[in-house]
């Protein structure tokens, strides 16, 4: 790790991604380099297709980049085996999904538990952490309901707060307000701001909506693969 | 335990899917326990049927007799311990419908040749001293209300009275048990004497139907069974003799046939079952990509995710299984008295438990294997491509 040398929690070099598809190959990816310091809150814009989820599964660790290197917090995740890989996206990431991606038959507090299931934490150790990251996002009065008897908005703060009850360094959101409405979306929004800045997680949005873009320290524009240009807020 | 609440959660999701599942979980489990206690019953019943006796009959057919003073004869025979012979009386019941099977014996040799009969103090004497009387099975007395004291005119329906009535009055001297796991005798019989019946008797005086031996060495049965047959040869009653574990053996047979097709029924039960529960878990799995891949994006390693779905089969087939086997249980329990009467052993035991056991274990593998391995193969990118 090298935080002082102005290397970022992120960095990307010369990422390369492509897929074959029946001796096709395609590029989504094409020679990437970025670098994204701590605590820095990034959003990601560009046209469908263009390669932004792709970018954050590779970041996320849930893919595997055809080229290039990347490392967070110094680690060159795109060596790790699969299991191990697993257990770094457990410890060290948070992932904020557009459908929310909630499982329907848990309550709201046995979602935001459910990565803890996976440390040696005991059961009332896991709850009250759970409860604490639903009362972070303001849900606290919502901890035994189902993900159907919640709106959207809130669907997303639990969605939220399962990203964080691990305490990881980054998160990852991929349109996070893409299914929300307005009122709802600047909820979402105001929680990031308040998780990056009074809590420093180093957070990548990709989104469509320019409003939510600006809520970002800068934004990044992506289009066939390659970073365009870059937009401070 | 930590992941209770979620396969509970799962296993909750579809009620009535469920319930289907489960319902051929237990049939099947239910089938099994069933059968398991007959085929374990005929094993046991066989097992314990006596090596020592032979069983002399009329070489032509069952049912030509012998000369009753072939029974002095086999026993001053060596080899031969005891000795003891039944007759087939025909029995017709009040009704005249009702057929009983009352045999005509020697009461004393009778009482030496099958200890296995279990009888109240005194019933022995009173029944040696009262030529009318008749002991009667636990389990024919119970069918019909009969109780030691009563008095039973018994119609035949083979044979006479010399005065031309073919009804015989019988005593109810008292009601006669067997001996836990001995299968050579029912309880369903009357046994009634042979003295007064053959005094009596218009036509078919002075014989009998078949000898039962005891043997004096169980070692050499099959060389005693031939030289009681010598014995006879050339005569115009031959005889033949075989061992009761013979005839029994014979019997076994055609229960393997039942049993082999029983075994079939409960395979292809157990095969449905597999089916229908491999199927349940294959939709399962499949309506909830989306979440499976959502717990490996969470960091759940994929040997984990792969063991929640073995582990929501093993638990639907256990549960089911141990429905069933309780209903099993059950219905042993019901109709045990019932099928006591045919099979002295009718039980569930731990040796029935233990394998259904292993079969939930096995069937609860297979049926969730195929798609705890998709579950497990999972491609997080694409199945969250199509959320
Ligand atoms: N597993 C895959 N196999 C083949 N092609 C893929 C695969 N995953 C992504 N692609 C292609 O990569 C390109 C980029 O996809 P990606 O999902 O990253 O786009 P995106 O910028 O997130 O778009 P959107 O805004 O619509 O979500 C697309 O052309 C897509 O078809
Ligand atoms: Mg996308």
């Amino acid at each position: 790790m090298n935080d002082g040398g102005g290397a970022g929690v992120v960095e990307l070099r010369g990422v390369c991604k492509s897929y074959s598809r029946g001796g096709e190959t395609v590029h989504v990816l094409d020679e990437l380099t970025l670098s994204i310091p701590r605590g820095d809150f990034v959003a990601l814009m560009g046209p469908s297709g263009s390669g932004k989820t792709t970018l954050l599964n590779l970041i996320g660790g849930l893919d595997r980049p055809t080229g290039g290197s990347i490392e967070v917090e110094g680690l060159a995740i795109d060596r790790l085996s699969e299991a191990a890989l697993a257990r770094w996206r457990a410890d060290h990431v948070g992932f904020v999904f557009q459908a929310y991606n909630l499982l329907p038959v848990l309550s709201a507090e046995r979602n935001v538990e459910l990565p803890l299931l996976l440390t040696r934490l005991p059961a009332p150790e896991r709850l009250r952490r759970a409860r604490t990251a639903l009362a972070l996002v303001g849900l606290a009065d919502r901890a035994r309901h189902r993900p159907r008897e919640l709106s959207g908005g809130q669907e997303q703060r639990v969605g939220i707060a399962r990203a964080i009850v691990t305490d990881p360094t980054l998160l990852l959101c991929d349109e996070p307000t893409g299914d929300l409405d307005r009122r709802s979306g600047d909820e979402v929004l105001d929680l990031l701001g308040a998780l990056n800045r009074e809590f420093g997680k180093t957070i990548v949005m990709v989104t469509h909506d320019p409003r939510a873009a600006q809520r970002a320290r800068r934004t990044l524009h992506l289009d066939k693969g390659r970073l365009e240009r870059e937009t401070r807020a | 335990m930590r992941w209770l609440p979620l396969l509970l959660a799962n296993l909750r999701r579809r009620p009535l899917r469920l319930v289907f599942t489960l319902g051929s979980i237990v049939v099947a489990f239910w089938l099994f326990a069933l059968l398991e206690a007959l085929r374990s019953g005929f094993a046991t019943s066989i097992s314990m049927v006596g090596v020592d006796r032979l069983m002399t009959l009329n070489k032509t057919s069952i049912i030509q007799p012998l000369p009753v003073a072939y029974f002095e004869r086999v026993k001053a025979l060596p080899g031969v311990a005891e000795v003891s012979f039944f007759h087939w009386f025909g029995g017709v019941f009040r009704d005249g419908r009702t057929q009983i099977p009352v045999y005509v014996c020697d009461p004393e040799s009778f009482l030496r040749v099958y200890p296995e009969l279990l009888l109240q103090p005194g019933v022995r004497e009173a029944w040696l001293a009262d030529r009318q009387g008749v002991l009667v099975g636990s389990g024919v007395a119970a069918r019909y209300g009969i109780r030691a004291g009563d008095r039973i005119p018994m119609r035949s329906a083979i044979y006479r009275q010399r005065d031309g009535s073919d009804v015989w009055e019988m005593n109810v001297t008292g009601i006669y048990d067997i001996a836990e796991g001995a299968a050579t005798l029912d309880r369903q019989s009357f046994f009634f004497h042979y003295d007064y019946f053959n005094e009596s008797v218009g036509a078919g005086r002075d014989r009998i139907g078949w000898m039962v031996v005891r043997v004096a060495d169980p070692g050499r049965s099959t060389e005693t069974a031939a030289r009681i047959d010598a014995a006879f040869e050339n005569s115009s009653f031959e005889t033949k003799t075989s061992t009761e574990k013979a005839m029994a053996r014979q019997f076994a047979d055609q229960v393997g046939n039942i049993g082999a097709i029983l075994v079939a029924v409960v395979g292809a039960v157990f095969f449905t079952m597999m089916l229908v529960t491999a199927n349940t878990m294959a939709q399962a799995v499949r309506e909830r990509t989306p979440e499976i891949a959502v717990l490996k994006t969470l960091g759940f390693p994929s040997a984990q995710v792969m063991w929640l779905v073995l582990a929501e089969s093993l638990l639907v087939t256990a549960l089911g299984g141990l429905l069933g086997l309780a209903l099993g249980a059950a219905s042993i329990a019901a109709i045990g008295p019932g099928i006591r009467q045919f099979i002295p052993v009718f039980e569930m035991t731990w040796r029935t438990v233990a394998l259904a056991a292993l079969l939930m274990l096995a069937f609860g593998t297979a049926a969730g294997a195929w798609p705890a391995a998709g579950a497990m193969r999972l491609r997080i990118t694409e199945a969250l491509r199509h959320t």
